[in-house]
């Protein structure tokens, strides 16, 4: 940028940067350091209920005293009871296959929009993005009315006489997949149509001219050139899936084991603090790295735009 | 792409999209049932309607999320818009992977980790919780979100108008009011109302952020979710639905409207040079 009066514009340009910059190190990165100090500190019968370890407050005599104090105490329990464990291989798993089975429905239907004629394209962009908007809760909830056991999936499948008896879907893992596939798509379609819409189709009229069967076209040009789409899609699903808390609460059964639910509980019913803050902690520790390779392809794709 | 559609686009588009509204469409057409059994259809009926409004703390519990999530909206558009900024105009400083990064965690973190790592961060404070933390909270989630929408507009921006009013010596701030901002508008008001909707509509960080007297009409809809599905919740939520689909639908015809304008203006002046 050419800068006619350069003094000025540093001064207003560096403000521009630290306002946002700070409020996300006070709101965003200081809370982390936080969770991880208080992971290290033991539960206690007061308000707020953990013992402080090190405080600057009281001097660096005392800091280093304290410090001696650190316990990873809450660490071990979470290896000893198997239930953080298992939360966690679970969570793991769920969220796999629910970020298959959303790549699975989703792709068609990135497919099928760019495919679909110019003018009708805004629309159809339009009709993926609503329900994106409209509540999160409501669209879980929405969910529940249909696949309880008296619910208007199992009526429905009555009526026509495909099944005898009701079938039982809520409270279970399906239950589960269906909510988190159902919450999650527009964000694995929008990315994904994006990377397809700007596919050249010369190249697919290259390869049928040549007797390419659509398959192998498809195979060939399409698969490859739509992946940057497919893997942004799929790290937007897979994160936050992770950590679910409200579709596995609500659809999910008792024995739907999933962390940000054992987190939750650990915090609102146990009240353990220090516990929940581990939990958290490990979350995260299993969370960073697909962040960091979801960050470098943000990056990516956005450099390319540039 | 340009090839035509096929049947299989065609069939999956079709069978995608009742997907997606299906289940919204039944809680809307279950919100009119007379029968309080959710699933029994017992005749039509408004009734769930009218009982709402004298449910008094349903509606302090909207009244409340409708002020966070204006509050929070507005700051985090400010917010964002400058981050947005910085992210595109401001080249290389030092920090500034951090600060991306900063930027985009957030859109993928759960919300359990966001929620309590807050909440911890207000507890270190002293900060007594309550309707400002959930508001300090969303700023922060939301803001990210408005960067991104508001980023991806900056990209396809035509620097060479803004060099053109500073040569003739407008300053920096005139400049961003009179031709950065009304250009990149249409970014800043989808991303104001992502932020708006995003608030309404958050369960978890509210849960985690809240104290006494702040209850939010999400958190009011969830309890009462625990305890079993009733027509009265499947009412809010058809109001809900209704006004966020009027919002983003009269947004979008707002945006293209401005776009088609934009575009014939332009022919024009460029008719006018030849």
């Amino acid at each position: 940028m050419d800068e006619p009066v350069p003094v000025r514009r540093t001064l207003g340009g560096w403000a521009l940067i630290a306002v946002p910059y700070v409020w996300l190190l006070i709101f965003f990165l200081a809370p982390f350091l936080i969770v991880f100090k208080i992971s290290l500190s033991q539960i206690a019968v007061a308000i707020p209920p953990y013992i402080p370890t090190f405080d600057l407050a009281s001097g660096w005599q005392a800091f280093f005293e304290k410090l001696g104090e650190l316990s990873f105490e809450n660490y071990l329990w979470l290896t000893q009871d198997d239930l953080y464990w298992k939360s966690y291989i679970s969570s793991v798993i769920i969220a796999g296959i629910s970020t298959l089975l959303t790549l699975v429905i989703g792709y068609p239907i990135a497919y099928g929009m760019a495919r679909s004629p110019q003018s009708l394209r805004p629309t159809l962009l339009m009709l993926v993005i609503l329900p994106f908007w409209t509540s999160f809760l409501i669209r879980v909830y929405a969910w529940i009315g249909i696949l309880k056991n008296e619910g208007l999936l199992n009526q429905l499948l009555l009526t026509l006489g495909i099944i005898d008896e009701p079938l039982v879907i809520l409270n279970t893992n399906m239950a589960v997949y269906i909510g988190i596939v159902y919450s999650y798509l527009p964000f694995l379609v929008l990315p994904l149509y994006a990377s397809l819409e700007r596919l050249d189709g010369s190249l697919l009229e290259a390869a049928e001219d040549l007797g390419c069967p659509p398959w192998l076209a498809f195979w060939k040009i399409t698969l490859p050139l739509s992946l940057p789409g497919v893997i942004a899609g799929c790290f937007l699903v897979f994160i936050p899936a992770v950590g679910e808390f409200v579709i596995p609460d609500l659809l999910g059964g008792s024995d739907t084991l999933m962390i940000g639910k054992t987190l939750w509980t650990e915090f609102f019913n146990n009240r353990d603090w220090p516990v929940s803050s581990a939990v958290a902690v490990i979350l995260l520790m299993i969370l960073v790295i697909p962040i960091i390779l979801f960050q470098n392809q943000q990056q990516k794709i956005a450099e390319k735009e540039a | 792409m340009t090839r035509g559609p096929s049947w299989f686009n065609v069939t999956s588009l079709v069978v995608g999209f009742s997907f997606l509204y299906l289940p919204i469409v039944l809680l809307v057409i279950y919100s009119f049932n007379k029968s309080r059994l959710v699933t029994v259809w017992g005749g039509f009926s408004v009734e769930w309607y009218v009982s709402l409004l004298h449910n008094e703390q349903l509606l302090d519990a909207a009244w409340v999320t409708l002020r966070v999530a204006f509050v929070s909206a507005s700051v985090a558009t400010v917010l964002g818009t400058a981050a947005a900024l910085v992210l595109v105009r401001s080249g290389r400083f030092f920090g500034r992977s951090l600060f991306s990064g900063m930027i985009f965690a957030p859109l993928v973190m759960p919300e359990v980790i966001l929620g309590l790592s807050l909440l911890l961060l207000f507890v270190a404070m002293d900060q007594s919780r309550g309707f400002w933390t959930v508001i300090l909270a969303h700023t922060t989630f939301a803001m990210c979100y408005v960067a991104v929408v508001v980023q991806s507009r900056l990209v396809g921006f035509d620097k060479s108008i803004e060099e053109a009013a500073e040569d003739l010596g407008c300053p920096p701030v005139k400049t961003f009011f009179l031709i950065t901002l009304p250009i990149i508008l249409p970014g800043v008001v989808a991303g104001w109302m992502l932020a708006f909707t995003l608030s309404l509509d958050d369960l978890v960080v509210a849960s985690f952020t809240t104290g006494p007297g702040a209850t939010t009409l999400p958190m009011k809809i969830y309890s009462q979710v625990r305890l079993g599905v009733t027509p009265e919740i499947n009412a809010v939520c058809t109001i809900l639905v209704v006004l966020v689909t009027i919002g983003v639908i009269a947004a979008s015809l707002a945006t293209r409207r401005q776009q088609v304008q934009k575009e014939r203006d332009e022919r024009t002046a460029f008719g006018a040079e030849g």
